[in-house]
């Protein structure tokens, strides 16, 4: 069973602001969630078989970029040629 | 000294030389270019991209497990390490968990006493760099980031080793020796900025464990280790409780500081990397040719040169010197070797210019100019040092030959003939001193030879000059 | 030659989140010249809008093409603009997108599927000739089956995922949708060619004419598929269709799957947990709307995306958190490991014998809108698609006939990398019903 607070951190490691007044019906919902998931506590030990794929290698050739305004089209601040980001310190 | 209840291990972060980034074809050469040119979908984190691995950085990863005498498990794959932070594009950095490239290996170092000793390799892996990040503050004082994402995806290779060092001098030599193996195996450039990073972790014995991070220099390590003992020795001894925590250090102050990351501790999450499929390349492991290491490298050069063990180790210390040093020890090792490890490292280093920047054909030529007694030491170094000023940022063919500088400065040296007649001025010129002499003061003659030497400049070979100067002494007395 | 490419832009069922003003396309004597295509909004296309339905992408214009947008290009196809979907594919209704529902063509109380409910709707209503979704327990198919169009998941690494704004990286796939086998075949035929970018994808391309001789085809009837919650008029409609196939020479037997019973806990579980890492990049800072850049990064982050991300991809980015945090990442994601694995060996049992599985593409014709507003009961219709998704083989679902006048939908699963095959017994039963 998940309590709020549980949720409330998962909610912080997912970069997720929950509104104070949905948290109830979230968690609510996860329980139900998670109860049905708990099936797969029926899913016996088993080994998982490797994907066929192996050693998808790229030569190491230079591809040509982006340029500058093409990398910062999408971003709403820049300066100098660098993309704003929240702060850090 | 080597103190038995001092432990550490190493987290070393290298840069690895490819010529593209690990998950895509942008360009790693970006350090002269403006930010955010050598960047693309993949590494931007743009939504719908997806990565492809350099086979290169793999390759190089392989020949560093070689040389550390590490195994190629049989499939070693990728994982995702979730965080957010505002310079990992895609809030996941791609890198390897549970199942590294290679495991176990074994690196020697020199203790403080001077026996070699293991220092176990626990891991190797492969993973990207995030962007790099500026603060900034605003006039409103609400300070923001930049983010430049020409760093981002830079291949990197994390060395973790067992906490089997034992001292700050001890890790030091251990750093330094594997970066010139990595520079022999031509997989690293050192001289690229941020090319490596250290986390440190250390305890003394009985006590938590404390981890530095962000240690960007060898001699940072050494600062850092040295604080964290003194200050983890001065809480032991007041009775205090050392607190198990990641501290930064802050490599202008010198000192750590607590990063309070408790309160933020982070679960990673790793879960591995869908869009990239396993790697089986142990098979691979046994074609891997390696070059000669710094080690052999050093042994061959007191065998085949016939130098001695310090002038070997500080010849092979640094891949780009022990190659100069091989294309100029032609007309006389031992000569080559002197003025190649005492003189003209020392001179660069001065002069912060790189052994790449010198022209060996120049050092060849001086090497010879010594050898044949042409010129004095005392000249040479005059003629290195002209020499050396001239050249920087010059081409390589711009640089004067010594044997120019020799005729142009006159620095020839002087021969007996030469310098009769200023030895005899000299006598002439000081009465007092050689009336010094006559009443038994043999340091007298230093002071005369000494004024010799001014007046030639040191073209004269002080011995000769000596025995001269005694001779002429003598004739004066008759 | 670039040519212009007509088309009727009036939208009833809210298909299109972007239509184009002018859709060109050049006269390259490619198989797919002077069609119309929609594409579904996750998947990238360079100077046109893609917001995958979600409010986070808002005005993200991509500088860069999906691999399968420059195929279509290259073959002649004119795009004419981006569809609907549930945001970034978290949804079987198409009514979790920014954009509001897109309604089912055939009744517009009633829901279109999804997630790629505006591409189906947008071929049912001849909006466009074909259209391009994604599928990862049932994208393509659902929808297609609810607005009774073809819709085809291709074998797991067949097409270039390059460009599709990812969701379930291991499980999803693109694919076509058109209102003929022949028309899914034709562009099934232009996406499959190779891509050195997708390094999870099979040098595999696919070129093939549709064969209607199915003369001893071997088709399997899961017991599963006609069981609990499934409609018995839906079940009935299915079991005639199947019977066509025999006429035209197949040959039927029953078969049970019983890894079925963790089906739908394993595929949402992988898919959560997957989603839950894919959309960490929507932080604000290279695109979607603007991140205030003077506050602390974790709390600006934590609000953008609070306010930005649709409320069932925070409750799906929430539980795949929780569901890879220390401790539980056995208990749920390597269980789901296990299960998938358990569903790809039950697959390789049944086509030991068998060349087909048929079933019902979805439990029940299209609800009503709002009706399959409790998590739970949402993700249950997906229990007869997700199969196919876990084990990444081949799937197809054709319309046979109506329930309630609404559509259903017959599903023809594959082997791995027998998409041809799947096609074949596609184009056989429509032809028999044509």
């Amino acid at each position: 069973m998940l309590l709020e607070n549980d949720v409330e951190g998962i909610a912080k490691l997912a970069d997720i602001q929950i509104q104070k007044e949905e948290l109830t019906e979230i968690t609510v919902q996860f329980n139900q969630i998670l109860e049905y998931i708990d099936i797969l506590d029926s899913v016996s030990e088993g080994e998982v078989s490797n994907s066929e794929l192996i050693n998808v290698l790229r030569e190491d050739v230079v591809i040509p970029s982006l340029t500058q305004e093409e990398a910062c089209a999408n971003a709403n601040e820049t300066e100098d040629g660098h993309i704003r980001a929240p702060r850090v310190m | 000294m080597t103190d038995k209840t001092v432990i550490i291990g190493l987290e070393i972060h290298c840069q690895l030389n490819t010529k593209t980034k690990l998950f895509c074809g942008c360009s790693t050469d970006f350090q002269r270019d403006e930010p955010n040119t050598h960047v693309c979908p993949i590494c931007l984190g743009l939504p719908g991209a997806l990565p492809c691995l350099n086979k290169q950085a793999v390759m190089h990863a392989l020949k560093v497990a070689k040389a550390l005498n590490l195994t190629v498990p049989e499939v070693s794959e990728f994982s995702r390490k979730n965080y957010f932070y505002p310079d990992l594009p895609a809030g996941y950095q791609i890198t390897q968990d549970d199942k590294p490239i290679a495991e176990k290996g074994i690196m020697e170092v020199d203790d403080d006493e001077g026996h070699p000793k293991k220092i176990r390799i626990t891991r190797i892996h492969l993973e990207e760099d995030p962007g790099r990040l500026i603060h900034k503050t605003s006039r409103d004082r609400a300070g923001y980031s930049l983010v430049d994402y020409n760093r981002s995806c830079i291949p990197l290779i994390e060395i973790v080793t067992e906490p089997d060092l034992r001292s700050p001098k001890e890790a030091r030599r251990f750093l330094n020796k594997l970066r010139s193996t990595l520079e022999y195996l031509e997989v690293f450039d050192g001289e690229r900025e941020g090319s490596i990073r250290v986390d440190a972790n250390i305890s003394i014995k009985g006590h938590n464990r404390v981890e530095c991070k962000n240690i960007s220099s060898y001699k940072g390590v050494e600062k850092a280790l040295n604080f964290e003992i003194t200050r983890q020795r001065n809480l032991i001894r007041k009775g205090q409780f050392i607190e198990q925590e990641t501290r930064h250090f802050l490599e202008g102050r010198g000192i750590t500081t607590s990063s309070r990351s408790k309160e933020n501790k982070n679960d990673y999450r790793y879960f591995p990397a869908p869009d990239l499929p396993a790697l089986r390349v142990s098979e691979w492991l046994k074609d891997i040719v390696l070059p000669e290491l710094p080690d052999a490298r050093r042994e061959r050069f007191m065998t085949q040169y016939g130098i001695s063990e310090n002038h070997a180790r500080t010849l092979t210390g640094d891949l780009k010197v022990a190659n100069f040093y091989e294309s100029v020890a032609g007309a006389d090792p031992a000569i080559a070797a002197i003025w190649v490890a005492d003189i003209l490292l020392g001179e660069i280093n001065y002069r912060s210019m790189r052994i790449d920047d010198v022209p060996t054909m120049n050092i060849a030529d001086l090497i010879v100019l010594i050898r044949d007694g042409a010129i004095t030491d005392k000249s040479g170094v005059e003629v290195l040092r002209t020499m050396l000023d001239a050249c920087m940022g010059q081409d390589h063919e711009a640089c004067e030959m010594p044997a120019d500088i020799v005729t142009r400065l006159g620095l020839t040296k002087a021969e007996g003939d030469d310098f009769t007649d200023v030895i005899r001025e000299i006598i002439a010129a000081n009465p007092n001193a050689v009336a010094d002499y006559r009443a038994g003061k043999k340091g007298a003659v230093n002071f005369l030879v000494g004024q010799v030497m001014k007046t030639t400049r040191g073209r004269a070979d002080p011995k000769e000059l000596n025995i001269a100067m005694d001779a002429a002494l003598k004739e004066t007395e008759d | 030659m670039a040519k212009e490419y007509f088309f009727d832009k009036a939208d009833q069922t809210n298909a299109f989140i972007t239509r184009l003003d002018v859709a060109m396309y050049e006269e390259s004597g490619g198989p797919l010249q002077g069609k119309g295509i929609g594409i579904s909004d996750n998947i990238s296309t360079s100077g046109i809008p893609t917001t995958c339905a979600s409010r986070i992408l808002a005005g993200y214009v991509p500088p860069f093409d999906a691999h399968v947008i420059t195929l279509l290009r290259k073959a002649g196809a004119a795009i004419v603009g981006k569809t609907n979907m549930d945001e970034f594919g978290a949804g079987n209704t198409t009514e979790h997108s920014a954009y509001g529902p897109t309604t089912n063509p055939n009744e517009a109380s009633r829901v279109a599927g999804g997630s790629s409910g505006g591409s189906a709707a947008a071929v049912a209503t001849g909006m466009v000739d074909m259209a391009l979704g994604s599928d990862t327990g049932g994208s393509i198919r659902s929808p297609a089956a609810f607005c009774g169009v073809v819709g085809f998941k291709p074998t797991n690494g067949r097409v270039s995922r390059y460009g599709l704004i990812a969701y379930s990286s291991s499980m999803e796939q693109i694919g076509p949708l058109g209102k003929t086998v022949t028309d899914v075949n034709t562009l099934m035929s232009v996406i499959a060619g190779p891509d050195p970018r997708d390094a999870t994808m099979y040098d595999r391309p696919y070129a093939h004419t549709p064969s209607k001789d199915i003369a001893g085809m071997k088709i399997a009837v899961p017991d599963e598929f006609f069981g609990e919650g499934v409609d018995p008029a839906v079940a009935e409609s299915v079991r005639t269709a199947i019977r066509k196939l025999e006429d035209a020479g197949a040959e039927t037997m029953t078969c049970s799957i019983p890894s079925m019973s963790h089906a739908l806990a394993a595929h949402y579980v992988t898919g959560m947990c997957e989603a839950s890492t894919n959309l960490s990049r929507f932080d604000g800072v290279r695109f979607g709307p603007p991140v205030e850049t003077k506050r602390p990064w974790h709390e600006e982050f934590s609000d953008y995306r609070g306010m930005f991300f649709g409320k069932e991809v925070q409750r799906r980015i929430l539980l795949g958190t929780f569901a890879l945090t220390e401790g539980y990442y056995e208990k749920y994601y390597a269980k789901a490991q296990v299960a998938r694995e358990n569903m790809r060996k039950d697959f390789l049992r049944i086509f030991r014998d068998a060349d087909i599985i048929a079933g019902p593409t979805m439990p029940q014709i299209a609800p009503k809108l709002g009706e399959k507003s409790d998590p739970i009961s949402m993700y249950l219709a997906d229990i007869l698609t997700a199969p196919a998704s876990l084990a990444g083989v081949p799937a197809i679902s054709v319309p046979c006939g109506t329930v309630d006048k609404m559509p259903v939908g017959l599903q023809l699963i594959g082997r791995h990398f027998e998409d041809e095959r799947v096609m074949d017994a596609a184009f056989a039963y429509e032809s028999e019903v044509l």
